[in-house]
């Protein structure tokens, strides 16, 4: 009250009394007379814009990755995506370029705040003339709107941090600290929580450069705007129906499994990635597969179908043979699957470790192909258990995909001893034992594991575990012939997790000899010489050493992890005559089917090399077998 | 001599704006007039539910042309009322700094606009040169002359550009310098005192009644000044005075117009001393401007504008897009109900210098 009256009594003072009038204010005007005149007298006057002017748009085609995003937030709807013919197609890139209306555009700027790239800036130039109206609808480039010398251009509103759109850092999802992972086999990456989900999915800018890279297409941008959106069953839609209005492409029936452990090539190219981190599409996936209840994906997902009377088998139930069965059923064929293991996954069952890809998520995946009317056959392998000949007869097709499942050995001297054993059959023995399926396997104390792949990592990261429950100590080498974390073709993650784990790695030594103690039938450990180079010119595997440089790695127990080979033995001469390789693959065309007409394959013994290219290849022998057994016919495609 | 229709408008050199009034008139002077607004009705409020909360920064400012920055401010406040956000300091006085820049360079254009209906164009050539020297400061600020698009949800986009304070500070020195000139050839001239003593008064009760806020009331010797009276960003930490005259009319309203540019330079000279270094935004969500969503929630911001209460009321469902954007246009309530009750009475050549003193701005009438 006090306050108010004080306020009054202040603004009493302040009261204006309207200004007496005078007869001599007027002439105060003349002075003006000597004034300089303030008009801009163009064109012979010109007035610099200011430096962060928001004129003409100037973008760097070479930059410029044809996102879209630009187009997107333009709130005028002034700029349209244009396809430019003859550029380049790459990953990474779409070929088209933005072009902006002068008549609609509001020179707001937010298409330079968000370009993803940093392409698109505004220059300081604002004059333009032109009598046909067309010349203001422009393709923004180097040379800005009045074509200039790119150097003579005043560069005007560009984004800095402050005014920045795009969102350029991830969302880690929780994980649990090496020190605690490395004492079980618990998947240590944790889920997204809904919060963590939705922002991180708040960060995609829809633009679909990732949907290119993805083999199988996946509508990656649909499926995380349904995040966003917190419309999870939509969500699954996407992942398992794809895009209905072609033919389900972009469907993946082991989302699951690809939420977790995929190669995700699609983050590679994100767009977000070109200024920050890229979306983390993968953990996302996963989140969504994880958080709708199995009760409710049919719900969610139906396909509707009328049954055929045609049969289809599969060999193999890896991730190419489970999608092509799924795809296959979807259609309304027969669909049965032959498994040699007692359990159904392939290497997502008996290779990938259980830290990365646990029983229940492949088990939540597979269950609802199953529920689709594919039917597996577990322990039946096709050459032992049933001949091919047979299933030729009873089946209209055939798709095979067995995978690699031989281990390659590096054949020095000293690798055929008990204790030198190839990864892929101790990860499948380590995977049953955890199940408890199995007998506990040899864990020594003292591990040398060659190679430098992601399969080497699994085994080296799986046996130091193991060393860890048993003998409360790490004790793992890894050595490989690439010199650098860079060249190893493992990713940099896995590697850098490998060794907060404790795990010693060793680039760039070449195996020469196992070593034993004297007198002894035990291994003490690994010769090894100096690679120089893996590569020669044309770029092709040929290693050079230097023998001069010797290194001694110990270990009671040697694993060898550079490779895996396919086993066609299942497939009777005559057939195998007909079908065409190319090295240990089989040809095939783009709908996967071999020279064979009936016969049709997929995975690793067709592409390769992960899960992803397996799921693509079931999506397109699906396609293939229903376009054959609709035309009883060769497929030309 | 019978009743006689005349139209004013749409177009006027006494007018911002596009607006029209029907005038009966009997002889010179008005009997009945009747607003006819609409000219300017884009739409805005309809429009910026279909659009994306950062994409309608593009769009508000247009609302009031004179005086883009109050939409801004307005717009941003009430979205971050509702997101529950904390401004960082130093973007609450870049807003205070813009804001009363903005209210100097419309109060110059008003010396320009009452030049108009009473012929005194020197007046007119004079402010509208001296508003361009603050544009030249907006220019250096947002990159925009007229509409700056610059106050976001959540600060301002960019810091100051180097060397803009100094600029700024030349600049307010420069308008301190002229002030008495306009005084002494606007204020003090001859035909300015003949043609607006006595005309379009209005007395408090009527201001009240119909909702005239702003130097309209504040011409009739009402202190309210919604910077004093609910204090928004840092009002409440700078000195400032709010002047008032009595006579509440058309010179009362105009002769203000200097003494709170005066007030004006006062405060800013008081923001760019406290204003401390430091980030001049915060994100109000997660996510990339396409993905920016605001809370469920209703908020009403309002700011002094050179009308008087200018405000939003924002309605978020919690989408991406608004789900109502509201406008209180400060000159609404004497551009429509004002006409209607208080013109009659007024000589035909004095309808001009009413609609123009009494600040009727049609844009943000018909929104
Ligand atoms: C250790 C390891 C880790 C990997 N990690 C990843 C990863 O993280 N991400 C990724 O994307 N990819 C990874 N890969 C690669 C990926 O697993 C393979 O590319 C993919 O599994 C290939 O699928 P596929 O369908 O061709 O065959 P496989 O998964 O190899 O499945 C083939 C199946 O066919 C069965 N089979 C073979 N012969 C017969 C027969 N005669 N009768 C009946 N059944 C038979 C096998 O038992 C097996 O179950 C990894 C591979 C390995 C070895
Ligand atoms: S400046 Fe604004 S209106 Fe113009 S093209 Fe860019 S986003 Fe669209
Ligand atoms: S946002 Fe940038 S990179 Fe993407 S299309 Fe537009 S200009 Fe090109
Ligand atoms: S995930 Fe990345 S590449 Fe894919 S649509 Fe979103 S922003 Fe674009």
């Amino acid at each position: 009250m006090s306050e108010k009256n004080e306020r009054n009594e202040r603004n009493e003072k302040n009261e204006t009394k309207t200004l007496q009038k005078s007869f001599f204010a007027p002439l105060l005007g003349w002075k003006a007379l000597f004034e300089k005149p303030v008009t801009i007298r163009v064109p012979k006057e010109k007035r610099e814009a200011a430096p962060r002017y928001r004129g003409f748009h100037i973008n760097d085609w070479e930059k410029c990755i044809g996102c879209g995003t630009c187009s997107r937030i333009c709130p005028t709807d002034a700029i349209t995506m244009v396809e430019v013919p003859d550029m380049k197609q790459e990953y990474g890139m779409k070929p088209q370029r933005p072009t902006i209306d002068y008549g609609r555009c509001s020179f707001c700027g937010m298409c330079v705040d968000i370009c993803t790239t940093g392409s698109l800036q505004m220059t300081r130039e604002y004059i333009f003339f032109s009598h046909d109206a067309n010349d203001f609808y422009y393709a923004p480039t180097e040379r800005g709107l009045l074509d200039k010398e790119p150097s003579e251009i005043k560069v005007g509103w560009t984004r800095d941090e402050s005014s920045e759109l795009l969102d350029l850092d991830r969302i880690l999802p929780d994980a649990m600290e090496s020190s605690e992972r490395i004492d079980s086999f618990v998947e240590f990456v944790k889920a997204y929580s809904k919060e963590q989900a939705v922002a991180e999915a708040a960060r995609c800018v829809e633009c679909g450069i990732c949907v290119d890279r993805c083999p199988q297409h996946m509508r990656i941008p649909e499926y995380i705007k349904s995040i966003w959106k917190d419309d999870l069953k939509d969500a699954l839609k996407w992942l398992l129906k794809g895009d209905e209005e072609q033919s389900n492409l972009g469907a993946n029936p082991l989302s699951g499994v690809c939420g977790r452990v995929c190669t995700h090539r699609c983050e590679e190219v994100c767009t977000i990635s070109h200024r920050g981190e890229a979306v983390a599409i993968r953990w996302l996936k996963r989140y969504i597969v994880d958080n709708v209840p199995i009760e409710e994906w049919n719900d969610a997902v139906s396909f509707d179908t009328s049954k055929t009377d045609k049969k289809v088998a599969i060999v193999g139930s890896g991730p190419a043979g489970l999608s092509a069965g799924y795809f296959l059923a979807s259609m309304g064929y027969d669909v049965n699957v032959y498994e040699s293991m007692n359990r159904p996954g392939g290497v997502m069952r008996y290779g990938i470790p259980k830290y990365r890809l646990p029983d229940e998520a492949l088990d939540k995946d597979i269950a609802f192909i199953e529920a689709m009317g594919v039917k597996i056959l577990t322990g039946v392998a096709v050459g032992r258990d049933i001949s091919f000949d047979e299933l030729k007869n009873r089946y209209d097709a055939i798709f095979i995909s067995t995978g690699l499942t031989l281990g390659r050995s590096t054949r020095v001297p000293g690798s055929d001893h008990p204790d030198v054993v190839q990864a892929l059959p101790l990860l499948r023995e380590i995977r049953d034992y955890l199940r408890g399926e199995g007998p506990e396997p040899k864990i020594a104390k003292r591990v040398v594991v060659i190679g430098g792949g992601n399969v080497a990592m699994d085994i080296a990261r799986s046996l130091a575990r193991l060393q860890k429950m048993k003998y409360g100590e790490v004790n793992v080498t890894l050595t490989c012939l690439e010199r650098t974390y860079e060249e190893m073709p493992a990713d940099l993650e896995e590697i850098e997790e490998a060794i907060e784990e404790g795990i010693t790695i060793n680039p760039g030594w070449g195996p020469k000899e196992v070593i034993f103690f004297p007198d002894e039938d035990k291994i003490k450990g690994l010769k090894c010489v100096k690679c120089v180079e893996v590569f020669d010119e044309n770029k092709r595997f040929n290693p050079k050493y230097d023998e001069s440089q010797v290194s001694y790695f110990d270990g009671d127990m040697i694993i060898e992890a550079i490779g895996q080979a396919p086993d066609y033995s299942y497939l009777p001469e005559e057939w195998k005559a007909k079908i065409q390789f190319v090295g240990p693959r089989i040809l095939t065309n783009n709908l996967r089917q071999t020279q064979i007409p009936w016969l049709f394959a997929g995975g690793d013994i067709v592409n390769g090399p992960d899960i992803i290219h397996g799921i693509a290849d079931g999506y397109w022998a699906a396609r293939g077998i229903d376009e054959y057994l609709d035309s009883n016919g060769n497929v030309e495609k | 001599m019978g009743e006689m229709k005349l139209f004013f408008g749409p177009n006027h050199p006494g007018l911002h704006g596009n607006f029209s009034v029907h005038m009966y008139v009997e002889g010179d002077t008005v009997i009945r007039a009747r607003p006819v607004p609409g000219f300017l009705h884009r739409g805005f409020e309809k429009l910026m539910e279909r659009r994306l909360w950062y994409q309608n920064l593009a769009l508000i400012p247009r609302i009031c042309v004179q005086e883009p920055d109050i939409n801004e401010a307005c717009y941003a406040m009430a979205i971050e009322k509702i997101a529950k956000v904390d401004v960082p300091e130093r973007a609450q006085w870049i807003r205070m700094i813009v804001l009363e820049l903005a209210r100097i360079a419309n109060h110059m254009w008003a010396f320009g606009g009452v030049g108009g209906p009473t012929g005194m164009y020197t007046s007119m050539y004079w402010s509208v040169s001296d508003r361009d020297k603050v544009l030249d400061l907006f220019e250096e600020l947002s990159g925009a002359r007229i509409y700056h698009m610059y106050i976001i949800p959540g600060g301002v986009r960019k810091d100051f550009p180097p060397h803009f304070e100094e600029k700024l500070v030349k600049l307010l020195d420069y308008i301190e310098g002229r002030l008495p000139e306009y005084e002494t050839f606007v204020l003090k001239n001859r035909i300015l005192h003949t043609r607006l003593r006595g005309i379009a008064t209005i007395d408090t009760e009527t201001c009240l009644k119909i909702g005239v806020t702003g130097i309209g009331l504040r011409a009739t010797g009402v202190p309210y000044d919604i910077r004093k009276i609910a204090p928004y960003l840092f009002y409440d930490r700078v000195e400032f005075d709010v002047p008032t005259a009595t006579e509440g009319d058309a010179l009362a309203r105009i002769s203000l117009k200097p003494q709170e540019i005066r007030q004006s330079i006062r405060i800013i000279r008081q923001a760019l001393e406290y204003m401390p270094s430091g980030p001049v935004n915060t994100k109000i969500a997660d996510g990339n401007g396409l993905r920016i969503r605001v809370p469920k929630g209703m908020a009403y911001a309002k700011v002094e504008s050179t009308r008087g209460e200018y405000g939003y009321l924002v309605v978020s469902d919690g989408e991406e897009k608004p789900y109502r954007v509201a406008v209180r246009g400060a000159s609404y309530p004497q551009g429509l109900y004002g006409v209607e009750h208080l013109m009659p009475g007024t000589r035909i050549d004095d309808v001009p210098i009413w609609l123009d003193t009494m600040g009727v701005c049609a844009p943000e009438i018909d929104r």
